[in-house]
């Protein structure tokens, strides 16, 4: 009876090995079941690792390091998959830097400015960006957003021609599908994620800490750069990098908006393409060696999310409990 | 807080009112400039969707079993082939993935507390979040698809690709409200001699299912919107298809996907109507979650 009332609650009673052995056979195939279904998502993660490389081998064998050169070209059997590569990174990085500052903004706002009873309608809203399908954000991005744009980076275009360093990005050759677009759409749709750690992170800032800086005269901007920002820094950055993650593995929508052209170009209002998009439009029709380089781009795709999934979290929990410990 | 901001403003002993207000006012006046530049593009979507969608959907738009082929002026089949696809293939995908997700749950927080074990399914579950729908498509069909040829396009293989989805999310989302239930309730329940299975069937669940529940929905409204997984995985169809377990199958999103980059002006409209009935969807989703919140937030605390 002791045992019972003493043991962790979050363990109770029948996992005290004394216990144990007397359990009825439900009790302990429950948690078996359990366990299994906690263990699926291990069991997931490395079958996607095993079966989808095993589809791509032909492709590491067939190309090699090739597979890291520019150029595409299902034609002539050349696979070298570095453009999408590129068109990852690029995209990836144009929506960063667009809703990183954005979301720690609304952030901030739900934290610190509005009122509790303000913030929740906006949080709100900030979800339904996230409630928006991928598709529709590429429906509505080729068909209206992307027209409308081209206008604006044909001026831009024209103005910067020549222009050194701003020339080279935002130049000449425009089109309404590009980069640069695929990024604002993406900016769009990582934002929720980016807005909702970030908010979790900061709320987690002691209110001594902020009283502390009030006390000492400070305005609220100073109290957020002097108690919120040291505190919050390295959750926000975990925010950040997952935000990165989304926005390299989004598909549907950058399929429809990016152009689809495998080039390296510095050219941001270029046309250009990333590995979730050729996968998606190129795999229906693809086969062989070229289905496996889709298969490929995939699995380097999975590899690289882990990573930053891996690192992010690890850093959002590394600051949540140095935290909860100070 | 509010109060404690506006004294040192009235007492202006030591305020120099200058540069450091003026700061704070244009740091302020940023972050509300922040929110705005996210409502915008919400607002812009929903206008032009339900603009362009309003006018194309109708009873005989939602019920006509065939989808015309792509050259089709508006007014020709519908996509109800598409509606029931979309049930079926996220009603099964649910069916799977709710189930295990909500037991995994239960692992993580009732059985596996603070152990290493436990704490690496809870943080891998936090990682699937992070794979790419696409990656979840590509992984079906080279597991399921590509080992029964052309009969391996199913609502299944789409409903196994969708589940993969949801999994980590209904993890996590049902972990967090278990750990809201009260120890008081658990403790009673062994107390009057209860093994654990049922305490936890019938005490510690039955306590936390509205916020499992909302979870849920909101997974549910995650897969329906999603296209990527079904890319590969249901190959599309043109008629209505109520085997969810056989033969091509389409879904909302796929329609929209391979209509948005058509030329024809069929396609484009049938697109709009399709993306107004899947946000419709996703949104009614996400306000019954909502909902299911609020009326059982009371019971949880």
């Amino acid at each position: 009876m002791s045992a019972v009332t003493r043991v962790d609650p979050a363990v109770p009673a029948g996992s005290t090995r004394a216990l144990s052995a007397r359990r009825p056979l439900g009790d302990r195939s429950f948690q078996i079941l359990t366990l299994a279904a906690g263990l699926l998502v291990l069991v997931i993660l490395v079958l996607i690792a095993i079966t989808t490389s095993q589809q791509a081998t032909s492709w590491f064998s067939a190309e090699g390091l090739k597979i890291f050169t520019n150029n595409w070209n299902p034609g002539a059997n050349q696979f070298g998959g570095l453009a999408f590569i590129y068109g990852t990174a690029i995209t990836a990085a144009i929506a960063l830097i667009m809703a990183v500052p954005v979301s720690i903004g609304v952030a901030l706002l739900l934290t610190e400015v509005v009122p509790p009873r303000w913030a929740r309608p906006i949080v709100y809203v900030v979800d339904l960006l996230a409630v928006v399908p991928s598709v529709v954000w590429g429906l509505w991005g080729i068909l209206v957003f992307a027209p409308w744009l081209q206008h604006i980076y044909t001026s831009i275009a024209s103005g910067v021609g020549g222009v050194p360093v701003l020339g080279p990005l935002f130049g000449q050759p425009v089109d309404g599908a590009s980069f640069f677009t695929a990024g604002i759409i993406l900016a769009f749709m990582i934002t929720p994620i980016v807005t909702s750690l970030s908010r979790e992170v900061i709320a987690t800032v002691p209110a001594i800490d902020k009283e502390g800086a009030y006390a000492l005269g400070a305005t609220r901007w100073e109290m957020i750069t002097g108690a919120v920002w040291p505190h919050s820094q390295g959750g926000v950055v975990g925010a950040v990098l997952l935000g990165l993650g989304r926005a390299m593995g989004e598909t549907i929508a950058v399929a429809l908006v990016i152009g689809s052209s495998p080039e390296i170009t510095s050219h941001l209002f270029a046309p250009g393409y990333n590995m979730p998009a050729v996968i998606a439009n190129q795999f229906g029709e693809s086969s062989g060696v070229f289905r496996a380089g889709l298969m490929g781009l995939g699995v380097l795709l999975f590899v690289f999310t882990i990573i930053i999934n891996v690192v992010a979290r690890g850093v959002v929990q590394r600051n949540a409990r140095r935290k909860r410990g100070a | 807080m509010a109060a404690v901001t506006a004294e040192p403003q009235k007492g202006e002993l030591r305020e120099p009112a200058g540069w450091r207000r003026t700061k704070n006012r244009i740091a302020t006046a940023l972050m509300v400039l922040s929110f705005v530049v996210v409502i915008i593009p919400l607002g812009f979507v929903l206008y032009t969707v339900i603009a362009k969608g309003a006018s194309v959907v109708g009873w005989s738009f939602w019920t006509s079993g065939t989808i015309p082929s792509i050259v089709a002026p508006l007014g020709e089949g519908g996509i109800g082939a598409a509606i029931v696809g979309t049930v079926e293939i996220v009603a099964l995908a649910s069916v799977i993935a709710v189930p295990l997700g909500v037991l995994g749950a239960v692992y993580i927080n009732e059985y596996g507390g603070n152990r290493i074990l436990a704490r690496i399914v809870r943080f891998m579950a936090d990682v699937m979040t992070g794979v790419p729908s696409i990656v979840m498509g590509l992984f079906i069909f080279s597991i399921w698809v590509v080992h029964f040829g052309t009969n391996g396009f199913s609502g299944l293989a789409g409903a196994f690709a969708l589940a993969c989805l949801m999994l980590p999310i209904v993890i996590r989302s049902s972990e967090e409200m278990l750990k809201l239930v009260p120890n008081s309730l658990r403790e009673g329940s062994y107390a009057l001699g209860a093994t654990k299975a049922r305490v936890t069937m019938t005490v510690v669940l039955p306590a936390a299912i509205g916020g499992i529940v909302s979870g849920a929905l909101l997974a549910v409204a995650r897969a329906a919107g999603e296209t990527a997984p079904l890319l590969f995985t249901i190959l599309g169809a043109q008629s209505l298809n109520w085997n969810v377990f056989h033969g091509a199958n389409t879904a909302l999103p796929f329609l929209i996907f391979s209509n948005a980059s058509q030329p024809y002006v069929g396609a484009e409209a049938r697109g709009w109507g399709a993306a107004l009935t899947l946000i419709a969807i996703c949104f009614i989703l996400m306000i019954v979650a909502r909902l299911v919140t609020a009326r059982f937030a009371r019971y949880a605390r």
